[in-house]
């Protein structure tokens, strides 16, 4: 059966980051004037509003900040899977990125370290997921 | 150029209207808005023709309203269907009644979600995180929920006070959608939509619309029912991150703190003035988030403020005494403006506050606002 969840919405700032999660990479996007860090990237640097845009390949380490798990499914590729969890998780690097999270354990807490995992969802995306370290 | 804190009462409330609420497939946006605006005209009975200023939230189109209602304003705003647009539109409508533009602004909102069977997630909402199945605003507060019972060990009983109280006031109010009570309980055992949060911690989805008319202090005195005065109010966006939308890390901590202060502040009350809090309630941990930002309690202990009944009428600080949006009705902030003007009236029956004099409007979200008003 084909994929049936939505995938990502390409657009001019974030195809660097799609091509990258294929190649097993969780890049973010910084500004080389400031050195801001962010995710998702943007047109210019939201500090100093640099164009000077670059991408740097992230730890893919990070602390989970919270967590939650779905009972409905607002699409329908979602309804064999509920409850699923999805989490939110601060970078090594500092942005905050929401995720799932791929441990079903209810034995979590705030400020679990937590690092990346890559799941190929179809031929052109792949999903970046987090798991307990 | 004016120091805002000299428009303390200088604006008024003089007119409120509201459809009733529930499931009206036989009618449309206009509809709603022009029933709405008719029982506002005469609950202050005054001549429509004078209106001179529109200003419009969830209306598909501000110029086919003008036309439903037969009016040609000098002054028009179109604002989203966002839930957090009624704090910003009532106070750009008193700024620009104090500037001139205007002098009779008729607020106008139409939601008719429940009719078209609206979902606020999936594809209606599309996001950065949908690839994981992150989506809806309920579940951001479940997000920041989580975190608030992690940070601070706040539980999902305490939460319950929150929906059982308004539900309470609901009960009260025989306009309300949802009028049977419930108890800590029932909240406890409903199903999950997002866990920590549960069917009670969401609210309803209805159709209705709500009409508010605002004109000077002076002006007011010409109409049928003694003015509310807008006292004071305050404001601050927080629009990072907005990727996670309806989420903030800290709960909107800072931003609700700095408007509370602005518009305690500017009405020169302080908390133990406030007679009753009319709370944006799109999700109960809201009105905790709320709480601590105004200061009512320090941060982390609003679960604590609120056990025991605090938020019920007759307790500590009653809290949205027409049921707000988890019982009475989605009016997006609109409909607890109305029943802030109707509590400084004495007009809420079995719900009224006992001799109510001030009355404060908070929206904790990306734009958080307070307004706080008083009588006339």
């Amino acid at each position: 059966m084909s994929y049936n969840k939505p995938l990502p919405r390409l657009d001019t700032d974030n195809k660097p980051f799609w091509a990258a999660t294929k190649d097993g990479k969780f890049m973010l996007q910084f500004c080389k004037a400031c050195g801001d860090t962010r995710f998702p990237p943007g047109p210019i640097c939201p500090k100093c509003l640099s164009s000077e845009q670059d991408w740097k390949e992230a730890t893919g380490e990070g602390t989970l900040e919270s967590w939650v798990d779905f009972h409905r499914a607002y699409w329908d590729g979602f309804k064999d899977e509920l409850p699923y969890r999805v989490c939110l998780v601060r970078l090594a690097e500092g942005p905050v990125v929401v995720s799932s999270l791929v441990d079903k354990t209810d034995n979590l807490r705030m400020g679990a370290p937590v690092k990346v995992v890559f799941d190929k969802v179809t031929e052109e995306v792949t999903l970046p997921r987090f798991t307990l370290v | 150029m004016y120091d805002l804190n000299e428009l303390k009462d200088k604006i008024a409330v003089i007119g409120v209207g509201n459809t009733k609420y529930g499931n009206f497939p036989h009618i449309d946006d206009y509809g709603l808005a022009a029933h709405a605006f008719r029982n506002a005209v005469q609950d202050c009975g005054i001549d429509k023709n004078k209106i001179d200023g529109m200003l419009v939230s969830r209306i598909p189109y501000y110029a086919r309203m003008g036309e439903v209602l037969g009016i040609n304003p000098k002054w028009t705003i179109t604002l989203p269907g966002h839930g957090r647009m009624s704090g910003m539109g009532i106070i750009e409508a008193a700024t620009a009644i104090a500037a001139g533009h205007c002098d009779y602004v008729a607020l106008m909102y139409a939601n008719i979600g429940r009719s078209r069977r609206v979902n606020y997630g999936g594809d209606e909402n599309p996001g950065t995180w949908d690839p994981w199945g992150f989506t809806s605003p309920g579940a951001a507060h479940a997000m920041a929920f989580r975190r608030h019972m992690e940070m601070f060990g706040t539980t999902t009983r305490q939460l319950a006070e929150v929906s059982v109280a308004i539900r309470y006031h609901a009960s009260l109010n025989p306009d309300a959608v949802m009028r049977n009570p419930i108890t800590i309980e029932d909240h406890e055992s409903a199903r999950f939509i997002t866990a920590p949060l549960r069917l009670l911690d969401y609210c309803l989805i209805n159709d209705g619309a709500v009409c508010l008319i605002l004109t000077s202090k002076e002006r007011a005195k010409d109409f049928k029912k003694p003015p509310v005065l807008i006292s004071g109010f305050g404001a601050q966006d927080t629009y990072s991150p907005s990727s996670i939308a309806n989420f903030d890390m800290n709960f909107w901590y800072d931003a609700v703190r700095a408007t509370g202060k602005q518009a305690y502040e500017m009405a020169g009350v302080s908390h133990g003035d406030i007679d009753g809090l009319m709370c944006y309630d799109n999700f109960s941990p809201t009105v905790l988030f709320s709480l601590e930002g105004l200061g009512f309690c320090e941060q982390g202990e609003s679960g604590a403020f609120v056990e025991n009944g605090a938020l019920t009428l007759g307790g500590r600080l009653p809290v949205n005494t027409d049921g707000g949006h988890l019982s009475n009705s989605y009016m997006q902030g609109w409909a607890l403006n109305v029943e802030a003007v109707r509590q400084l009236r004495g007009e809420c029956g079995d719900r009224q506050i006992p001799n109510c004099e001030v009355v404060q409007y908070v929206q904790s979200t990306p734009c958080t606002r307070s307004i706080i008003y008083t009588r006339g």
